[in-house]
C-alpha cells in the first residue's frame, strides 16, 4: 500500500510499504477514505517530537471502511464505515472506564519511555512517535486499529467524509477545550489559534453558553473564518497587543476562560519570540510557550486556562507568580476522543455542525509532501488539508 | 549450598513456633520480606519464612541469612521490585499467576514453565546465542489471593527467588500487585550471559513484564506493534 512516511525534519515521502495485518484479537483493519493533516502533525513534520524514526507512517486523523476484524471484535463487520479517534484506548483500564481515554494504561507498549519523561504512562496515539506507542499512522491506504471494538464510531454511508472526518480529532479537541472551561452563561472565552481546533473550540464555547468568544491569530484567512464560521470577535496579534486588546474587549477584566489551540510551536512577537526560537534551536527548551504566557497574564482573576495545544517537554520563563496570585485554574490534556465522538456525530447528523467548512485543500495521498509544506508555511490560504488515498 | 541452609532453617520451626505466629501476623502482605530485602537476600528471607521460626533470628542476628548469602554469592545478584495496580479483583490475578505456566505469556525472558506438582515447577529462560538456562523451583509460601513466594532448588543454573503480593487497592481501583525478584548468577561465562539476559536495566524489564501482565488481565491482549508496516 501507499503510506506517508517520515524521514526527518521537513521530509515526508509517500512510499510503498506492506499492508497492515490483524496482529491482536481486538484489531481491525480499516481502508482509509479520508485522512487529515493535523496541526500537531506539524510538530512531527518540523522534527520537534522526539522518538519518531525514519520510515514511520504518520497521521492520526482518519476514517474509512472496515475490511478485516480480529476474532475478539464482535460489534464490527466488514463494510462498516467508521471514524477512528486519534487516541488509542483499551476500554478496560481504570482511566478508560472513567472516560479518560487519552490516559489509557494499556495501549502504549513503550510506556517505560513516558514513565521516565512524564512519571506515568499515557495512551498511545497513531503515528505520533515511539514514546506514544509507535503505532503506524493513518496517512496511508490502510491502517491497523487496535482495540477496534471500543475504538471507533460507526457512521452512516450517505454523508460525505468531510462532514465526519474531524470527529476523529479536531472537533473533540476543540469541544473538550471548551468543556474544560466550565463555561457559565455570560462568560467571555478567548481562543488562541484559529485553525480547525480553534474554530471548533469557539463554536463549542457558544454551544455551552458563552456570551462572547474572541479568536486570536495572525493569518487573515483564519481570522476571517473565525468571524464568519465561528461568529467570534477577532484579534490579529501581529497588528495589536493581544493582552491590551483583550482587556479592552472585556471591560478591563480579562476573559473568564482562555483556550490554547496552538501548542508548542507558538509564535510570539519581538524579543520574546527571538528568545524562545533561539532556546528551542539550541535544545535548551523543547516547547515555545508564548500562548501559555499570554493566557496567564490575560486571563481574569480566578479564571480558567484550558490547554489543548500539544506540549511535549519543558518550557521556560513561565510567569507562575501571575498564575498563582490570580488564582487561575489550569485544565489540560490530550482529548478523550471516545468520550465525545458519539455525541459529536449526532450534532453533525442533526445539521447543528458542518465541519467541512474548515477544509481548504483536498489532495491525493501522493501529494502529502506538498500538503505538509503549504500547511506549515500557511501558503495558498491553507487552513486544513484532507488527503485522499 | 543454599538449599541446605534452607533445611537448617526448617529445623528451627518447632522451637520458635510462637515467634513464627507473631511474625506471620506482622508479615501481612509480605512487609517483612521487604524489610529483609533492604539489606539481605530475598531468597534467604523467603527460605526463612517458609522454614518458620528462624525468621526472627534471621532479621535480628543476620547469622542464617549471612550463611545463605555466602552460599549463593549474593553480591552478584540482581534484585528488583516493582508494583502495578491492575483493575481486576485479587482472586482472578492470583489464580492466573499461580499457574506458573502462564508466566511466559508476558515475561519475555522466559521460554517455558512446566508445573510438576503442587510445589515444584521447571523453568527455562532464554539466554543469548540461542542458549537457555534451566532450573527447578519450589513454592515456599502460598496464601490464597494474597501471596506466593518461590525459590529455585539446588542445582539451578541460576539461583533465583521471588514473591508476588496481591493487595486490594483503595477506591475501587482493583488490586495492587507487587513483585520482587532476585537472581544470583554463578560466576564465569554464564554470569556474563545472564547479565545480557536482563540488559542494563533489569528494573525496566520487570516493569515491562508487569505492564504486559496488566494488559493481558485488563484488556485481554498485549499491546504490540511487531509486524506492522513501515517505510524504508
Amino acid at each position: 500500500m501507499k503510506a506517508v512516511c517520515w524521514h526527518g525534519a521537513n521530509d515526508v515521502r509517500v512510499e510503498t510499504v506492506p499492508d497492515p495485518k490483524i496482529i491482536n484479537p481486538r484489531d481491525a483493519i480499516v481502508k482509509i477514505t479520508s485522512t487529515a493533516i493535523c496541526g500537531s502533525d506539524l510538530h512531527i513534520y518540523g522534527g520537534y517530537i522526539p522518538t519518531v524514526q525514519s520510515g514511520d507512517i504518520i497521521g492520526h486523523e482518519f476514517m474509512g471502511e472496515v475490511v478485516d476484524v480480529g476474532n475478539a471484535v464482535s460489534n464490527l463487520k466488514i463494510g462498516d464505515r467508521v471514524v477512528v479517534p486519534s487516541m488509542i484506548g483499551c476500554g478496560n483500564c481504570h482511566y478508560c472506564q472513567r472516560d479518560m481515554w487519552s490516559l489509557c494504561d494499556n495501549s502504549n507498549q513503550n510506556g517505560w519511555m513516558e514513565e521516565k519523561l512524564f512519571g506515568s504512562i499515557t495512551s498511545a496515539i497513531y503515528g505520533y512517535s515511539h514514546t506514544f506507542g509507535g503505532y503506524a499512522g493513518g496517512q496511508a491506504e490502510y491502517v491497523r486499529v487496535p482495540f477496534a471494538d471500543v475504538g471507533v464510531v460507526k457512521v452512516p454511508k450517505d454523508i460525505p467524509d468531510e462532514k465526519l472526518l474531524f470527529i476523529s480529532d479536531a472537533i473533540p479537541t476543540g469541544y473538550m477545550g471548551a468543556e474544560l472551561c466550565d463555561i457559565k452563561p455570560g462568560d467571555t472565552v478567548a481562543v488562541w489559534g484559529c485553525g480547525a481546533v480553534g474554530q471548533f473550540a469557539m463554536i463549542s464555547a457558544y454551544m455551552m453558553g458563552a456570551e462572547k468568544v474572541i479568536g486570536i491569530d495572525r493569518f487573515p484567512e483564519r481570522l476571517e473564518m473565525a468571524k464568519n464560521f465561528a461568529k467570534a470577535e477577532i484579534i490579529n496579534y501581529e497588528e495589536v497587543d493581544a493582552g491590551e486588546a483583550l482587556k479592552e474587549m472585556t471591560g478591563g477584566r480579562g476573559p473568564d476562560a482562555c483556550i490554547d489551540a496552538v501548542g508548542l510551536e507558538a509564535h510570539g512577537v519581538g524579543f520574546e519570540d527571538f528568545y524562545d526560537q533561539t532556546k528551542q534551536k539550541l535544545r535548551l527548551e523543547t516547547d515555545r510557550p508564548h500562548v501559555l504566557r499570554q493566557m496567564m497574564l490575560a486571563c481574569r482573576k480566578g479564571g480558567t486556562l484550558s490547554i489543548m495545544g500539544v506540549y511535549g517537554g519543558f518550557v521556560d520563563k513561565i510567569p507562575f507568580g501571575a498564575a498563582f496570585n490570580k488564582g487561575l485554574t489550569f485544565r489540560m490534556g490530550q482529548m478523550h476522543g471516545q468520550k465525545y465522538m458519539h455525541k459529536l456525530l449526532e450534532l453533525v447528523l442533526d445539521g447543528k455542525l458542518d465541519p467541512s467548512v474548515v477544509v481548504s485543500h483536498q489532495l491525493p495521498l501522493e501529494q502529502a509532501p506538498h500538503g505538509y509544506h503549504i500547511f506549515q508555511q500557511k501558503e495558498d490560504n491553507c487552513i486544513k488539508v484532507v488527503l485522499k488515498p | 549450598m543454599a538449599s541446605s541452609s534452607g533445611n537448617e532453617l526448617s529445623k528451627g520451626q518447632g522451637a520458635e513456633a510462637g515467634e513464627t505466629e507473631r511474625w506471620a501476623s506482622l508479615v501481612g502482605g509480605g512487609a517483612m520480606v521487604l524489610m529483609g530485602l533492604s539489606q539481605r537476600s530475598l531468597r534467604g528471607v523467603l527460605m526463612a519464612l517458609a522454614g518458620g521460626g528462624l525468621v526472627y533470628q534471621g532479621v535480628t542476628k543476620q547469622s542464617t541469612i549471612q550463611q545463605a548469602q555466602e552460599a549463593i554469592g549474593i553480591n552478584k545478584s540482581i534484585k528488583v521490585e516493582k508494583t502495578v495496580t491492575i483493575n481486576k479483583p485479587a482472586d482472578e490475578l492470583y489464580r492466573f499467576w499461580h499457574d506458573f505456566e502462564n508466566l511466559p505469556r508476558f515475561m519475555k525472558h522466559l521460554k517455558s514453565v512446566t508445573v510438576q506438582n503442587d510445589k515444584r515447577s521447571h523453568w527455562i529462560a532464554n539466554a543469548p546465542l540461542d542458549s537457555s538456562v534451566e532450573w527447578d523451583a519450589d513454592i515456599l509460601e502460598d496464601r490464597e489471593n494474597e501471596f506466593i513466594s518461590w525459590a529455585s532448588v539446588e542445582g539451578a543454573d541460576v539461583e533465583n527467588s521471588g514473591f508476588i503480593r496481591f493487595k486490594k487497592a483503595p477506591g475501587d481501583r482493583g488490586t495492587e500487585v507487587k513483585v520482587v525478584l532476585e537472581y544470583s548468577p554463578p560466576g564465569g561465562a554464564l554470569a556474563a550471559a545472564f547479565a545480557k539476559l536482563f540488559g542494563e536495566e533489569p528494573e525496566q524489564q520487570i516493569g515491562d513484564d508487569l505492564r504486559r501482565f496488566k494488559m493481558l488481565m485488563e484488556a485481554g491482549e498485549i499491546a504490540t506493534t511487531e509486524g506492522q508496516p513501515k517505510g524504508g
